[in-house]
């Protein structure tokens, strides 16, 4: 049905930024996705354009799996205005939509003026006075610090106008990394969530482990080893402000923010054997949920916030499981392969994102929830920690890439893959962001 | 009055006592007598200090710490690592003469206390292997505690596979991986 182009590997994300320390390399891509053309946009000012739009925008909607962007040689003009456009050339290359810009200096210094159109590539070759080709068109005066995130505002924009799905490119990522020649070499970090513009939020002697997004993306959930054991925290990222969840004796791990921002879904195994516990964050109130002789872990919330999903050895190898919290009752959700982990269900609750052990190797697969279809999306061996886009799009995971530990991404329906490797030391546990906006 | 005022103020007042101490001595020949004194006084204790014998220590021979612990405890007692199977936290019996070495020492020295962090390889999720560290962890524990140690004095943690000994990516380096740590 579609094919693979795994031997064509670019480098898209070559950006002149030093900062930046993730950079994604596209492994896998199909030429079954929709053919769109984001032109480069104009440059108005003198000397060197402030910003590639055009780059991150069709670097964004290809990674969605849904879009295949025309490469520049094979654009038939370079137009940056819906009035100067001749449909045909365009019609004939099989384009769908096209997307383009102008970028001037505004008469503030360090500020740009940006305006770009969404062009319905059919329409425009109709060329019927009652169907106007433009879907889109917005003028923003945008800082020097903001033109990165305009672009992935720009590809938000397109992405729903041609999907009716909201766009997620305006979203970070939270994600533990590992330097061992740092004095602190356990440092969780944020960046956006295509690797660019990094930033440190804390960094320790010991492991970090799970970070979580609270609903409104202000806060992170996460596990710290500081005290040579096992704690659960919570972080303000506007304010750096840390809170101790819980401390108790063995383990303290695994927490996973509610829907609604009031309780933590977590594992305390201090009464014998791991289990899922919910905890209220401001009361601290402990719910138990789970009662059994062996392993309960991984918890994570339906969207409804009305049960929890969680890995149990209950069944023999770990399998995946849902608890109503009404009812307490647990029914299994997972039969096929050796065994499966880290399942947390899709935004719309039709399908569960989980790991699958297959002939010995560690894969992200999808299942159908309704059918019970399992649906392997990668090839590698080591893929653990999948986290969802908030739009169910892409799913960012943890993988070991030419030797190293690192994040990779792949679109919900397999088409499209990329690695995003360190640059420096090994990067794992990635958790993908609520909307931001 | 300031530190600054106080400490000037003392300059000029330590001089003047000086100067009166010097006065009060005015007897010339007493001034040449106690000198006289002073230097004999200096002569004597220069060929006291020529003729005096000197001493100095060295050190005992002694066993380290380690081959103390050895001499009591055979030589098990170094060994610090268990080792487990894919999956599995079931303890091997060739690690008994290791755990039966610490578990004599935690019995006879009950001040002392241990933490056994449990490990795991990189297979499988980070939570699901934090619980496997775990009962790695405490299947250790539960050896110590069933050749008499006391619980109270066993801390077990969990690292999963947080903390490889060998980062590389394949099985052997997983088997290395795979472990419980006795730390004191």
């Amino acid at each position: 049905m579609f094919v693979r182009l795994i031997s064509l590997i670019i480098l898209i994300a070559a950006s002149s930024n030093a900062s930046a320390r993730l950079e994604i390399l596209i492994t896998e891509g199909v030429n079954s996705a929709r053919p769109i053309a984001v032109v480069p946009f104009k440059w108005l000012g003198k000397g060197k354009k402030p910003q590639n739009f055009s780059e991150i925008v069709a670097a964004d909607l290809q990674r969605s799996g849904k879009f295949s962007p025309l490469s520049i040689d094979k654009m038939p003009k370079t137009p940056s205005n819906s009035k100067d456009i001749d449909y045909s050339a365009w019609t004939e290359l099989g384009v769908e939509a096209i997307v383009m810009g102008e970028v001037k200096p505004d008469t503030t210094a360090g500020k740009y003026i940006v305006t770009f159109e969404l062009l319905d590539v059919l329409t425009g070759n109709v060329n019927m006075p009652s169907f106007d080709p433009v879907m889109d068109k917005r003028r923003s005066t945008i800082s020097t610090s903001q033109l990165r995130q305009y672009a992935h505002r720009i590809s938000d924009i397109v992405y729903e106008k041609l999907t009716g799905e909201r766009g997620a490119f305006l979203t970070r990522i939270a994600y533990v990394a590992i330097d061992r020649t740092s004095t602190h070499p356990y440092q969780l970090r944020i960046s956006d969530y295509d690797g660019e513009g990094e930033k440190l939020v804390l960094r320790s002697k010991q492991p970090i482990m799970s970070p979580s997004w609270s609903p409104d993306g202000r806060k992170l959930a996460y596990v710290s080893f500081e005290k040579r054991r096992s704690q659960v925290y919570i972080q303000d990222l506007y304010t750096q402000q840390r809170e101790l969840m819980t401390s108790f004796p063995k383990i303290n791990g695994s927490p996973t923010w509610s829907p609604d921002g009031t309780q933590l879904a977590l594992v305390l195994s201090k009464d014998g054997q791991p289990e899922i516990y919910t905890f209220n964050i401001k009361t601290k109130a402990l719910k138990r949920l789970t009662n059994n002789r062996v392993i309960d872990t991984e918890p994570s919330w339906t969207p409804d916030g009305k049960s929890i999903i969680f890995s149990s050895e209950r069944g023999g190898r770990p399998q995946i499981y849902q608890v109503s919290l009404a009812t307490g009752k647990a029914k299994r959700l997972t039969w096929e392969g050796d065994l499966n982990l880290g399942g947390t269900m899709t935004p719309d609750g039709d399908n569960l994102v989980l790991v699958s052990r297959h002939n010995g190797n560690y894969m992200i697969a999808v299942q159908d929830l309704e059918s019970g279809e399992l649906r392997t999306l990668t090839k590698t061996q080591l893929d653990e920690s999948p986290s969802i886009a908030p739009n169910g799009s892409m799913i960012i995971y943890s993988t070991v890439y030419q030797g190293k530990q690192g994040l990779a991404l792949v679109s919900m329906d397999g088409r499209f893959k990329a690695n995003i490797p360190a640059n420096n030391g090994e990067v794992k546990s990635p958790a993908w962001s609520p909307f931001l906006q | 009055m300031n530190l600054s005022m106080i400490s000037k103020g003392l300059l000029i007042a330590l001089p003047m006592l000086a100067l009166g101490a010097c006065s009060s001595t005015t007897d010339a020949d007493a001034e040449a007598a106690a000198k006289l004194q002073a230097e004999q006084a200096a002569a004597a204790a220069k060929k006291a200090a020529e003729d005096a014998v000197q001493t100095d220590t060295i050190q005992a021979i002694e066993l380290t710490a380690e081959e103390k612990l050895v001499e009591q405890y055979t030589s098990a007692i170094l060994e610090t690592t268990i080792n487990f199977e894919f999956d599995k936290s079931v303890i091997s019996p060739k690690y008994a003469t290791i755990l039966d070495a610490h578990a004599k020492y935690l019995v006879n020295n009950t001040d002392k206390s241990i933490t056994v962090e449990g490990h795991a390889d990189e297979l499988g999720t980070p939570e699901y292997n934090i619980a496997l560290g775990e009962r790695r962890g405490l299947a250790v524990s539960t050896y110590l505690e069933n050749m008499g140690v006391s619980a109270s004095q066993i801390t077990v943690v969990s690292y999963g596979e947080e903390k490889p000994v060998n980062l590389g990516h394949n099985e052997s380096a997983r088997a290395e991986n795979r472990r419980a740590e006795l730390v004191y």
